[in-house]
C-alpha cells in the first residue's frame, strides 16, 4: 500500500473518532486539517530556497542568529521626556540593544501639548514631544551613532526625523551615521491605526520626499516601516494582516516610481513591521510567506536588481490584543509564545509586551520581566542555534503556502478596486478588517474561541494585585511651561520664516525636508510645523465604517 | 417600548476604534438605534451630535487614558444643555479606581476589557426598562 493510501484509510477512521471539538481553527478562523503529509508538493528550490538566497523564504541572511541576535527593542514612552529617558537608560542597562519610541497622541497627530484638543491626553500614552528641547531630553547620554531607535510616527514623521538629526548634530554626530526607523506609514493609519493628519496625496508626497532626502543624507535609516501591527490590532486575520501589509508596501514601491526614483535607491531602505499573535505556527508562516511574496513582487513585477531591494525586513511586536486585564500575569506566558513566533519565523528586531499593558502602560519591574523573555529565548531556549528550524513541516509549509494564496486572493481584488489607495478611500481593507473582529468576538462570547481567564477559568472573585503605572496630570502644565519659554528665548522672526519657507516648498514640488530641518533648528514647535503644512495640505477626514 | 436610541462615540485623539465599532454593531444587531460618531470628536461635538439625535444613551469608547478629563467635560454638557437624562456610560482601559470616581460624579457603569457585548446589551436594556417603571409609577 502507497503512503497515499496508507494516509487516506488512516484519515478515514480517524475522522470517525469522536474528538473534543467540531470545528478546528487557527485563531484567524482559518480551517485546519487533522494531520499533514508530504504530499503537498512543496518545491524545495523554487519555494524555500537557502537562507539569505531567493525568495528568502527561510531568512534574509546567511547566519541569521548565529550570526547576530535580533535588536531586542521594547517600545516605550510615558509622561515626560525625561521620565522616558530613564526608563531607556533603565533598559539599556539590563541588555536591551536599540529604542523603540512610543509618542502620546498630541504628538502622534502634531498637535503641541497647549493644542485644545490635546488636554487630558499629554504624556499619558506615550512621551510627549513638542520641541528640540524635548528631544535633547529624551536621547539624552544616549550616543545615536551606537543606538539605533525606532520611531512609531506616522503623519508627522518627517518632523520627527528632522528632530532626530537635529539631536544627532548636537551630539556631534553627522546624520549619514544615524540608524533607525520612522514609521512614516500612512496607508494604515488611514486602514487601522488612525493617527493620520493630511489627506492621502500631499501624505504620500511627504513621504516621498523623505525617501530622497534619506537617500542622500541619512543613508542607514529606514525610510518606511510597512506596518501590519495595527491592522492586526484592530481586529484582522493573519492573511488579512499579511495582504494589506504588502498591498501597501506595494504602493509605496509604485508610488517611489512614479516619482521618479529608480526602486533600488529606495527599497533597500524599506521594512516591515507585523504582528505576533498567539497562533505560533499561523504566525511563522506568515512571515516565511511574507518574505517569498515580497522578494517575487519586486524582482518580477517592479524590476528590483539588487539583491537589498528583494528582502523583506521585520520588526515583531507581541499582540496587544491578546492580552487580558484578568489574571494578569497569564499575560507573560502569552507573550513568551509570541515573542518565540517572531523568532521561529525570522524577525530583525522584536518588542515584547508587559503583562501589564490590558490595565496600564508598563511599570519597570513588568518591562524588565518583558525583557527577560527574550533574552530567554535567545539564550537558553535552543531556537537561536540553527535557521529556520521548523521548515519542512508539513502543517508550517501548507499554511505557508495558503497564506500566500489567500493574500495574492487580496491582491487581486485591490488591483480590480485600482490599487490599494483606492481601496482604502473606498473603505475595502477597513470593511474586511471590521468584519474579522467583529467575527472573531462573536466567537469567543460564543466559546468557539477560549480566552484564559476571561470566558473559561475565570476567577469571579479576582483581585488585580501588580502595580499600575499612573501618569502624573502636572505633566500637562509642565509641558505647556516648556512651550511657553521655548517660544519667549527664541528669535521668534527666524522661526516665522522658517515656518513660512515650509509652506513655500509644501505649495510648490520642493523637498520638505531641509526646510523641516531649518525650522526644528529654529526651535518651531512640531504643532507649530505641521500647522504650517496643513494651512496648504488641509487635514483628513474619515468617513466611518462600522 | 420604543427603540432604545444610542450615541457610540470616541472623543478626544485616541485612535482604537475597534471596540467603539464591535459595540456599535452589537447594539444594532440587538435591535437598537445606533449612531456612531467616527474619531477625534470633542466633547463639544459629541453632546451635539447626542441632542441632535435625541439618543437614550451616550456610549464613550477611551482607551488613550483621557478619561478622567473626557468624561467628567461630556457629563457636564450633557447638564447644562438640558440633556442630563441621558445615560452616560462607556468603555475602556480605564481602572477601578477612576471608574468609581466617575461612577460618584453620576457616569454609569464602564465596561474594561473581556466584557462581552451581551453585557452591555443588557445594560442598557435593564437600566431603560427600570427608568421607563418609575415614569409610569410616577
Amino acid at each position: 500500500m502507497s503512503t497515499e493510501d496508507r494516509y487516506k484509510e488512516w484519515k478515514k477512521r480517524a475522522l470517525e473518532r469522536p474528538t473534543r471539538d467540531e470545528d478546528f481553527t487557527t485563531v484567524s478562523g482559518q480551517p485546519v486539517d487533522i494531520l499533514y503529509t508530504p504530499g503537498s508538493g512543496i518545491d524545495y528550490d523554487r519555494d524555500l530556497g537557502l537562507p539569505g538566497e531567493y525568495p528568502y523564504t527561510r531568512g534574509i541572511h546567511d547566519t541569521m542568529y548565529r550570526g547576530r541576535l535580533w535588536t531586542m527593542r521594547l517600545f516605550s514612552g510615558f509622561g515626560s521626556a525625561k521620565d522616558t529617558n530613564e526608563r531607556y537608560h533603565f533598559l539599556l542597562d539590563r541588555g536591551q540593544t536599540g529604542l523603540s519610541v512610543a509618542f502620546d497622541f498630541p504628538t502622534l497627530y502634531g498637535r503641541d501639548s497647549d493644542d485644545p484638543m490635546s488636554h487630558g491626553e499629554v504624556g499619558v500614552c506615550g512621551v510627549s514631544i513638542d520641541t528640540l528641547a524635548d528631544m535633547e531630553t529624551l536621547f539624552a547620554g544616549i550616543p545615536l551613532d551606537r543606538i539605533s531607535t525606532s520611531m512609531t510616527i506616522n503623519g508627522p514623521a518627517a518632523v520627527l526625523l528632522a528632530l532626530y538629526i537635529a539631536v544627532g548634530e548636537k551630539q556631534g554626530i553627522p546624520s549619514h551615521k544615524l540608524t533607525g526607523t520612522i514609521q512614516n506609514d500612512i496607508l494604515k493609519e488611514y486602514i487601522a491605526q488612525k493617527s493620520w493628519i493630511f489627506p492621502p496625496e500631499p501624505s504620500v508626497r511627504i513621504i516621498t520626499d523623505v525617501l530622497a532626502f534619506c537617500k542622500d543624507h541619512v543613508p542607514k535609516w529606514n525610510t518606511i516601516s510597512i506596518s501590519g501591527y495595527h491592522i492586526r490590532e484592530a481586529g484582522s486575520t493573519a492573511a488579512q494582516e499579511l495582504a494589506f501589509t504588502l498591498a501597501d508596501g506595494f504602493a509605496y514601491v509604485e508610488a517611489g516610481i512614479e516619482a521618479g526614483l529608480d526602486v533600488d535607491d529606495f527599497a533597500p531602505r524599506l521594512s516591515f513591521f507585523f504582528n505576533a499573535h498567539i497562533d505560533l505556527l499561523e504566525e511563522v508562516a506568515k512571515y516565511r510567506a511574507a518574505r517569498r511574496i515580497w522578494a517575487r513582487r519586486m524582482k518580477e513585477k517592479y524590476g528590483a536588481k539588487k539583491r537589498q531591494s528583494l528582502l523583506l525586513r521585520f520588526h515583531t511586536q507581541t499582540a496587544g490584543c491578546s492580552l487580558t486585564a484578568q489574571q494578569p500575569e497569564n499575560n507573560i506566558v502569552r507573550t513568551t509564545i509570541e515573542a518565540l513566533a517572531g523568532v521561529l519565523g525570522g524577525t530583525q528586531s522584536l518588542h515584547t509586551n508587559s503583562m501589564d499593558e490590558a490595565l496600564a502602560l508598563p511599570t519597570e519591574k513588568a518591562a524588565k520581566i518583558a525583557l527577560r523573555t527574550q533574552q530567554v529565548i535567545a539564550h537558553e531556549s535552543g531556537v537561536t542555534n540553527t535557521i529556520d528550524p521548523l521548515c519542512g513541516s508539513y502543517y508550517l509549509e501548507a499554511l505557508t503556502d495558503e497564506l500566500e494564496k489567500q493574500a495574492e486572493d487580496y491582491f487581486k481584488k485591490i488591483e480590480e478596486l485600482g490599487g490599494m489607495v483606492e481601496a482604502v478611500e473606498a473603505g475595502f481593507p477597513q470593511k474586511e478588517i471590521a468584519d474579522a473582529a467583529y467575527k472573531y468576538q462573536k466567537a469567543i462570547e460564543g466559546e468557539r474561541k477560549i480566552v484564559v481567564g476571561v470566558n473559561k477559568f475565570s476567577d469571579p472573585d479576582e483581585k488585580i494585585d501588580i502595580p499600575i503605572l499612573t501618569i502624573d496630570p502636572a505633566i500637562e502644565e509642565n509641558q505647556k511651561r516648556r512651550l511657553k519659554e521655548n517660544r519667549r528665548t527664541r528669535d521668534s522672526d527666524a522661526a516665522a520664516r522658517a515656518l513660512e519657507r515650509i509652506k513655500d516648498a509644501a505649495q510648490k514640488s520642493d523637498n520638505l525636508m531641509p526646510r523641516i530641518l531649518d525650522a526644528v533648528r529654529a526651535r518651531c514647535s512640531e504643532g507649530e510645523i505641521v500647522g504650517a503644512l496643513k494651512e496648504v495640505f488641509g487635514e483628513y477626514r474619515e468617513k466611518p465604517v462600522i | 417600548m420604543k427603540r432604545i436610541r444610542v450615541l457610540v462615540a470616541k472623543p478626544g485623539l485616541d485612535g482604537h476604534d475597534r471596540g467603539a465599532k464591535i459595540v456599535a454593531r452589537a447594539l444594532r444587531d440587538a435591535g437598537m438605534e445606533v449612531v456612531y460618531t467616527g474619531l477625534h470628536q470633542t466633547p463639544e461635538m459629541i453632546v451635539e451630535a447626542a441632542i441632535q439625535e435625541d439618543v437614550d444613551v451616550v456610549g464613550l469608547s477611551i482607551l488613550s487614558g483621557a478619561h478622567m478629563t473626557l468624561f467628567p467635560r461630556v457629563l457636564k454638557l450633557l447638564e447644562s444643555r438640558g440633556a442630563g437624562h441621558m445615560l452616560l456610560t462607556g468603555g475602556g482601559i480605564i481602572p477601578r479606581e477612576d471608574a468609581k470616581k466617575l461612577s460618584d460624579m453620576g457616569v454609569g457603569h464602564l465596561f474594561g476589557p473581556g466584557t462581552t457585548t451581551t453585557e452591555i446589551v443588557e445594560y442598557i436594556r435593564t437600566y431603560m426598562q427600570k427608568k421607563e417603571d418609575t415614569h409610569k409609577e410616577r
